[in-house]
């Protein structure tokens, strides 16, 4: 047979656009800079269209944890065009400014959302060797850009000309600064461990997946993660029941669309994110460098298939989380965070630091892995041992006041008693 | 013209003109989006002399830190905002005449040493193009810095002096705003 | 290619509007956003020189991070005393803060 269909799926994935390009216009420089806007471009138009995707999963995993059917009616048994209809209806609104608001600000705030959210995508790493840009600064990178986004809050909040929505901007700029520093530091543990900051070195130096490593540090981003999205239990910033939607009440049409997108995207970013720092990113037992037939590198193509996985896994965590726990009350937000979260990550990274200088060279990375688990898993029991204590010392406190409230009465008299007793004395 | 200099010339002119809103416009909140887009071009001016690190820096210090400061500040204050006083006090023409002498007298100096600083691109001083350095080199900087904060042979008295200065600005700030118990009442 | 003295203008010149606007200026947080325009054309100058003299080391970088540092405790210390100054004197235009002169 002529045909050989191997060598015809080789052929195709073996031509790249830019192998094509330069055929064409041979090695110009602006074979480079075109194919960096193509991946711009690519990339930027994955996200935002996998959010109409993003959307209905979401609706359909929420509505089976509580026992509902979900969107079932646009585009067949299962609703898949569901998310469609609703862009359209987004799209077709009639386009408000309210009165009196900052136009500037009030129109620069969601794009500098959906900005933010879709610039972060550069250094995250898809597969071997794909990857927008691997900067030596990767992580630095993201908390920079991610830090950028809470400029959008404050200028949509401010911009509205509406007290909710300034309450709301205020509310949701105090609880995403706060939970930059744990996240922060939860981040410092997996550059420690991998000596470096760029996201493809880390997901190269993890033989063991730093889940397993550095456990507590992932719950912490994890925790953080949930914050930094605005993610229930942290949704505070929109809380719908309570102060309408927070910073974007006034926004109506595709300009609360792109909000809502922003959202999204940065809830997958984040969960690609987890995947790639503390799961091995496209990583599995080595699927992700297999090469079959003579050189065809199929592991790329693995390793696409092996992230996306895990990122849809986390992602699912997200959901499952949203469907499963209440919201929290401000004051609880940021006193877990800075009495709790800041601390503990403090020392653990303290404790990395230290751990990971005296583990002697002779170690490989299984035995290394054990140790962090180890020290790992005894700080959780040190830090759930004095929450123990402190939880005790509030209920002794807590029935104390109740003992002394029910023999209020008696205790009167037994205060004067003593007084007395000189009195009598004499 | 090569694109760098065209790309410079951009990113310059665009740092500038949001500085002049700065300190031009009289409605502060404006002015503070101004200097959020002085800060992002000063960024970019590090991203051409390939200090990447530093632009993430000034990214995460300045934009996401120092101007959602100074904007709490302006809308703690906001009542002055809606007020038509001038912006300006009465020494802002003799402000004028010293901001342009002082660039001037700078300006004097790059033009009197000409040969040192060359100011067209053409030269062939040191000065006067970028020195082409390996790749690693700069991207090991930011290693090299990190080593210099620590390492006793270098900066590791300012940086301890630096962290000590963050802590007590952080408390000194936290107790200077903090109400007074008469304040309340 | 770019001179060093590019960057150097743009530097001085940011430096001059940031002077200008400190000392012309009535509101007090307008004076500190100037300052720290000032102190950005400090850091330019820094960074450029690291990158045109020394780029092997990391001299101009480090101290750019240290300036940094210092923006940072002087807009956090700056507003927590511009805010106290509003609480107390319903004012925040530098030239009413004269307490100290009778």
């Amino acid at each position: 047979m002529s045909f050989d269909f191997l060598e015809f799926l080789k052929s195709l994935v073996s031509l790249t656009i830019s192998d094509y390009l330069r055929e064409l216009w041979g090695n110009q420089p602006w074979v480079d800079f075109l194919m960096n806007v193509l991946g711009v471009v690519i990339l930027s138009t994955f996200c935002l269209l996998i959010v109409i995707f993003l959307i209905w999963l979401e609706r359909k995993v929420i509505a089976r944890i509580q026992r509902r059917i979900g969107p079932n009616r646009v585009g067949g048994r299962y609703g898949l065009l569901q998310t469609v209809a609703d862009v359209i209806k987004l799209l077709i609104k009639e386009d408000i400014t309210p009165t009196g608001a900052d136009k500037v600000a009030y129109l620069l705030a969601p794009f500098l959302t959906v900005m933010a959210a879709l610039m972060v995508w550069a250094v995250m790493p898809f597969a071997p060797n794909i990857i927008g840009v691997d900067l030596n600064i990767g992580i630095f990178y993201f908390l920079a850009i991610s830090s950028v986004s809470v400029v959008a809050l404050l200028l949509a909040g401010w911009g509205s000309n509406n007290k909710y929505a300034l309450l709301g901007a205020f509310r949701s700029v105090a609880q995403l600064v706060s939970y930059e520093v744990p996240m922060i530091l939860a981040l410092l543990v997996p550059i420690l461990l991998a000596r470096s900051m760029s996201t493809v070195d880390i997901v190269n130096a993890q033989t063991v997946p730093y889940l397993i490593v550095a456990p507590l540090a992932a719950l912490i981003f994890f925790i953080s993660s949930l914050a930094e999205t605005g993610r229930t239990p942290f949704d505070l910033l929109e809380a719908e029941s309570e102060i309408v939607a927070g910073f974007h009440v006034e926004y109506g049409g595709m300009k609360f669309g792109m909000f809502f997108l922003a959202e999204f995207v940065s809830t997958l970013f984040m969960s690609g994110f987890f995947a790639t720092v503390f799961l091995g990113g496209y990583r599995l037992f080595g699927l992700e460098t297999l090469v079959i037939g003579d050189g065809w590198v199929i592991g790329n193509l693995l390793g696409l298939i092996i992230f996306f996985v895990k990122m849809f896994a986390v992602y699912f965590v997200y959901i499952w989380i949203r469907g499963t726990l209440p919201r929290v009350r401000v004051d609880q937000i940021l006193n877990f965070n800075w009495k709790f979260l800041v601390p503990v990550s403090l020392a653990l990274v303290m404790m990395t630091a230290v751990l990971d200088k005296l583990l002697p060279d002779t170690f490989n990375d299984f035995a290394r892995a054990g140790a962090h688990l180890l020290a790992n898993i005894i700080l959780a029991m040190i830090t759930i041992e004095i929450l123990r204590s402190y939880a005790r010392r509030q209920r002794k406190l807590a029935s104390d006041d109740g003992a002394a409230e029910t023999a209020s009465g008696h205790d009167d008299h037994g205060h004067h008693e003593p007084a007395h007793e000189p009195v009598a004395a004499h | 013209m090569t694109v760098e200099q065209i790309v410079f010339l951009l990113i310059s002119a665009f740092t500038l003109s949001t500085a002049v809103i700065v300190v031009t416009k009289r409605n502060l909140f404006h002015a503070a989006l101004a200097l959020m887009a002085t800060f992002l071009g000063v960024a970019g001016l590090y991203v051409t002399l390939d200090a990447g690190f530093l632009a993430a820096a000034q990214l995460l210090v300045y934009i996401g830190a120092i101007s959602i400061l100074v904007i709490f500040a302006i809308m703690m204050t906001r009542r002055l905002m809606q007020t038509t006083e001038p912006a300006y006090n009465a020494q802002s023409g003799f402000a004028l005449v010293t901001a342009v002498i002082s660039f001037g007298l700078i300006f004097w100096v790059f033009y009197v040493f000409r040969e040192f600083w060359p100011l067209i691109p053409d030269a062939v001083t040191p000065l006067a193009s970028k020195p082409i350095v390996a790749d690693e080199i700069l991207q090991g900087s930011v290693v090299v810095m990190g080593r210099s904060f620590v390492s006793s042979a270098a900066y590791v008295l300012p940086f301890e002096i630096a962290s000590v200065l963050l802590l007590a600005a952080l408390v000194g700030a936290i107790i200077v705003a903090w109400p007074k118990a008469e304040d309340k009442a | 290619m770019i001179p060093l003295s590019w960057y150097l203008i743009v530097s001085a010149l940011l430096f001059s509007i940031g002077l200008y606007g400190v000392m012309a200026r009535r509101n007090a947080v307008a004076i500190l956003m100037a300052v720290e325009l000032m102190l950005n054309a400090v850091n330019i100058n820094l960074v450029a020189f690291w990158r045109y003299t020394a780029p092997d080391g990391a001299v101009g970088l480090t101290w750019a991070v240290f300036v940094l540092t210092v923006a940072a405790a002087e807009a956090a210390v700056g507003l927590a005393l511009i805010i106290s100054i509003y609480r107390r004197r319903d004012s925040v235009i530098a030239e009413e803060l004269d307490m100290l002169k009778n």
